[in-house]
């Protein structure tokens, strides 16, 4: 069995027993990199040399009997992490000289149980973007077709991860940013609840929104990470104080009995009838494990992605206002004064998307209007979280598409962002309820995959992740390739 | 036309943490510029804040001193500007749910009466670096030391109606600070300074006029100065026809006058809301109750009770509670000696007082400790000897020459109470001014003076003044 073709479970049994090492492993995803990454683009920055030193200390770690939970297993951090010593750069031009002097906690904690972090994956910029068009970098290609998105901002993550240059990556999610792009490129992404993972580090878009997750092929995998990323953090204020739970030890338990929802919403025009059927069909297997299902109402889910369209912008606003060329990132030469530096700084350094989104939400909160656009999409932002409050009395997950269609082709909706924005339909509602949601490969549209979405109850990954497990157990979806990545 | 004065005052004081309010680093002055700034304080991409709890604590002690409601649940706010000593972009302040509302506190106004000044509110928030200009060529620096330095902006409601009201409240809340332990009122520091909102309108008119802000004044001295001077222009400017207009303006304390800043079109447009870093503060009411209870005695209570027990005037009252140090010292003084407490009161307001600050000393850095003093006022109450050797025996204390009856005994200034002593000298005074003698015997009563000053000469001030009169005017009567 190929290296690059194993999850984290393969290479941890192939470790433990002496197989190959981690040296072996890293080498081997490294040459992948090197050989492919020119088709997809998916990574900004790849840290061989350093890679390799912490696979041969993963290795030493191992034999003295030390190995963490990650020991030895190679990942790819999406470039919204600081690590230490390496180029963050959000994919902005505006942080492209940017160095980061500390390590977000996220790297930390995955550093820490033993990871080995092969490259920093390309994204939106400033993780705004649901193609990974926005990058400074360029966009990445959808390994599935490379005519294709792999979806964003998340994009790097999820093609690295479905072109097997890596187990599992880091991805974060502010409206859909790890589900849509994992849906698109047949890997597992889960956003967990808000809070759940410490923020500390991770470069803010939309801060009440943000949290970070994972992206994997299997769900088994994505406990095995997340059970190390998840849990308090004094340095992030939001993050909140539970005990992670055994995310691998509680996959295996059964699902039956599970109460799924079924929003109608959900199926209504906008969704592709292929995609709906596919959709369906992943339902029915989960009811096949024991599972039964409840029709639930959303009835403000409608107006998430308005909401969404006000809220995130309002933050990012005000969180990339520290991009003023003064301290670090990118500076204007040759500024004529403070004005024309802050000016032309910000000017040249952030690409289009930001500009949109800083200027919508610079105008959302300015006086006069603050009532109408910030505080009515705060209200409404309660009501749909109440709507979920509501549902979740009677189920414990809510199952549906995690996107309206299958990849789209780079370059077909750039220019549209109302188009662009609907692909975020079915997953912004988590993010303006904090709720936690998962996407799992559940079969192909026109030979592009797509995904099933689970949404939880608040700190209920334990049974997101359970659920996803238990239906890759029953389909083989999750294991198809991309031809070209083999 | 007569004018009244309408002013309000946005007091920043700085709370005296130990780190920032939302980060690790320390909040010491004086450090080489930078070198007390993290990567919260400089604003680094994806750093987060955490609030300080002990700010939490201060402003609620602050709350309850000025009889405030201190709020059950209070936020935090992003005042979004562009400035380089500003890193985030940001300033995170409270907006709409501050920590303290609807307080208060007395003064004593010009006709001597107590008077009632309103505080709307008072909120944390951080304060930011500061932009050095000197000794760059063609470039500006920045110095993130005091970037997120926790601040408890105080705000009055538009009660004061003179400068000298002003200053009395600024000084009030001033002292309450100190009391409360929650800031050292540097002023050179920066540690408490003030903006101040003045308008006037006719006398009897309700409506407001149009306010000037005047901004980060750092001296009591200079908030009387600049506020007098701001009255004036507005006064002048409306009798020739003129408008006020709303604008930020500065005081020059060079050329005694405030020049405007900017205008209210000009004023930015902080897009306040509630940060999302930040979790609401929620304060129970059984912290509120602890926090109460560990309140020292306030002022105007130590005031009260100083005149109460101790019997001593009320401005020397005043002047003795201005600090916790000052008062502790007193109460020091006057327990440990039987020496009446208006003596023990003056020679602090007095003797004390001028020794520190002629040597710039505060109380607790004194080189007579209150036991020392206490010493020396026993020797005085006891007759050993005059106040006027006392002060001899104290600038001897003062230079280290050691305890009160240690320098008495050294430089042999016991006083002189032996009759027979005394009336020796008194013999040898009469008989060496035969004029003087024929004058007072004729009526020139106000000789005794000279007498008397002749008797202490001889005696180098020991003799017991109240002895050497009676002696002498039964002697000349003679």
């Amino acid at each position: 069995m190929a290296l690059h073709t194993m999850t984290m479970a393969e290479l941890t049994a192939g470790l433990e027993s002496g197989d190959f090492t981690s040296v072996d492993v890293t080498r081997s995803l490294l040459d992948r990199i090197a050989k492919h990454d020119a088709q997809l683009n998916a990574l900004i920055t790849v840290t061989g040399d350093a890679a390799l030193a912490a696979a041969a200390q993963a290795d030493a770690d191992r034999a003295a009997g030390n190995a963490g939970m990650l020991n030895g297993l190679p990942v790819i951090h999406k470039d919204i992490f600081c690590t230490r010593g390496v180029k963050t750069s959000c994919g902005s031009k505006m942080l492209d000289n940017f160095v980061s002097p500390y390590d977000a906690t996220v790297v930390e904690r995955m550093a820490a149980a033993g990871a080995v972090v092969l490259g920093k994956a390309n994204m939106d910029e400033f993780a705004m973007g649901s193609s990974n068009e926005t990058s400074f970098y360029g966009p990445v290609q959808n390994p599935w077709d490379l005519e294709c998105s792999p979806g964003g901002s998340s994009g790097g993550s999820a093609a690295s991860v479905a072109a097997r240059f890596a187990p599992a990556a880091t991805a974060t999610d502010t409206g859909g940013s790890i589900r849509q792009p994992a849906a698109l490129t047949n890997t597992v992404g889960i956003k967990p609840t808000y809070g759940r993972v410490s923020r500390y580090g991770m470069i803010a878009f939309a801060s009440s929104l943000d949290q970070a997750g994972t992206i994997t092929r299997t769900a088994e995998d994505a406990a095995r990470v997340l059970g190390v990323m998840a849990g308090f953090d004094e340095r992030d204020s939001t993050s909140v104080d539970v005990p992670v739970p055994d995310y691998l030890g509680e996959i295996g338990e059964s699902i039956k009995g599970l109460r799924v929802g079924i929003v109608r919403q959900h199926f209504d025009e906008g969704l592709d009838a292929d995609c709906a059927v596919k959709v369906k069909e992943a339902i029915a297997v989960l009811e096949s494990l024991g599972a039964t299902t409840v029709e639930v109402d959303l009835p403000n889910i409608d107006l998430s992605v308005p909401t969404y369209y006000v809220v995130a912008p309002a933050e990012c606003s005000s969180n990339l206002s520290r991009f003023d060329g003064v301290r670090f990132g990118h500076r204007a030469e040759n500024a004529e004064d403070l004005f024309d530096l802050y000016c032309r700084s910000r000017g040249e350094g952030f690409g289009d998307e930001v500009k949109r989104r800083i200027m919508t939400g610079a105008y959302v909160l300015s006086a006069g209007y603050y009532d109408a656009y910030y505080l009515k999409a705060q209200q409404v932002r309660q009501l749909i979280a109440d709507d979920f409050r509501k549902a979740f009395a009677d189920v414990d997950v809510i199952a549906g598409p995690t996107t309206p269609t299958p990849a789209f082709r780079l370059g077909d909706k750039v220019d549209d962002p109302i188009t662009m924005y609907l692909n975020d339909i079915y997953t912004i509602g988590a993010n303006l309820a904090g709720l936690p949601a998962i996407s799992v490969p559940c079969g192909f549209v026109n030979d592009l995959p797509i995904g099933l979405h689970l949404v939880g109850t608040h700190f209920a990954e334990s049974t997101l992740l359970r659920c996803a497990h238990q239906y890759q157990q029953e389909t083989d979806w999750h294991m198809a390739c991309p031809e070209d990545f083999a | 036309m007569s004018w009244e004065v309408v002013i309000g005052l946005e007091i920043h004081t700085q709370l005296a943490t130990k780190s920032k309010i939302f980060s690790g680093a320390s909040t010491a002055y004086g450090a080489e510029p930078n070198t007390q700034a993290c990567l919260v304080d400089l604003g680094y991409p994806g750093v987060l804040p955490v609030l300080n709890k002990e700010v939490v604590h201060m402003a609620a002690m602050f709350g309850l001193a000025v009889n405030a409601t201190v709020a059950p649940r209070s936020v935090f706010a992003r005042k979004n500007y562009f400035y380089p000593d500003l890193p985030k972009g940001y300033q995170i302040s409270q907006y709409e749910l501050p920590i303290v509302e609807r307080g208060e506190l007395f003064i004593t106004d010009a006709a001597g009466n107590e008077k009632r000044i309103g505080i709307t509110r008072a909120h944390l928030e951080e304060d930011a670096g500061k932009s050095i200009h000197e000794g760059l060529d063609k470039s500006s620096g920045i110095d993130l030391n005091r970037a997120g330095t926790p601040l408890l902006e105080i705000v009055s409601e538009p009660d004061i109606r003179s400068a000298k009201e002003a200053v009395a409240y600024m000084r009030k809340i001033h002292t309450i600070v100190r009391y409360l332990g929650i800031s050292d009122g540097n002023m050179q520091e920066g540690s408490f300074r003030c903006d101040a909102n003045v308008s006037v309108r006719p006398k009897g008119q309700e409506a407001f006029g149009t306010r000037a802000e005047i901004k980060n004044l750092n001296s009591f001295r200079f908030v009387e100065k600049a506020i007098n001077f701001e009255v004036e222009r507005q006064i002048e400017l409306i009798e020739d026809g003129g408008e006020v207009v709303q604008e930020t303006r500065l005081y020059d304390s060079d050329k005694d006058e405030t020049r405007s800043m900017r205008s209210k079109e000009e004023a930015n447009d902080y897009r306040y809301f509630p940060d999302p870093d930040l979790l609401p503060v929620e304060i129970a009411a059984d912290f509120i109750e602890s926090v109460r209870a560990e309140l020292p005695e306030l002022p105007d209570a130590k005031q009260q009770r100083f005149v109460e027990e101790y019997e001593i005037k009320k401005d020397d009252a005043a002047i003795l509670t201005i600090s916790r140090q000052v008062a502790a010292y007193f109460e020091e003084v006057a327990g440990a000696t039987d020496a009446n407490a208006q003596l023990v009161a003056n020679w602090v307001v007095g003797e004390l007082s001028g020794a520190l600050n002629k040597d710039g000393l505060e109380i607790g850095d004194s080189k007579v400790s209150a036991t020392e003093l206490a010493g020396l006022l026993t020797r005085i109450h006891d007759n050993t000897i005059s106040g006027k050797i006392a002060k001899q025996v104290f600038e001897a204390m003062w230079a280290g020459d050691g305890s009160a009856d240690e320098v008495i005994e050294a430089q042999g200034l016991k006083q002189i109470t032996d009759s027979s002593a005394i009336e020796a000298v008194v013999d040898k005074v009469i008989e060496a001014n035969p004029g003087q003698v024929a004058e007072y015997k004729a009526g020139k009563d106000k000789l005794i003076g000279f007498f008397v000053g002749q008797v202490m000469k001889e005696t180098q001030g020991q003799a017991n003044p109240g002895q050497v009169n009676q002696i002498l005017k039964a002697k000349l009567s003679g």
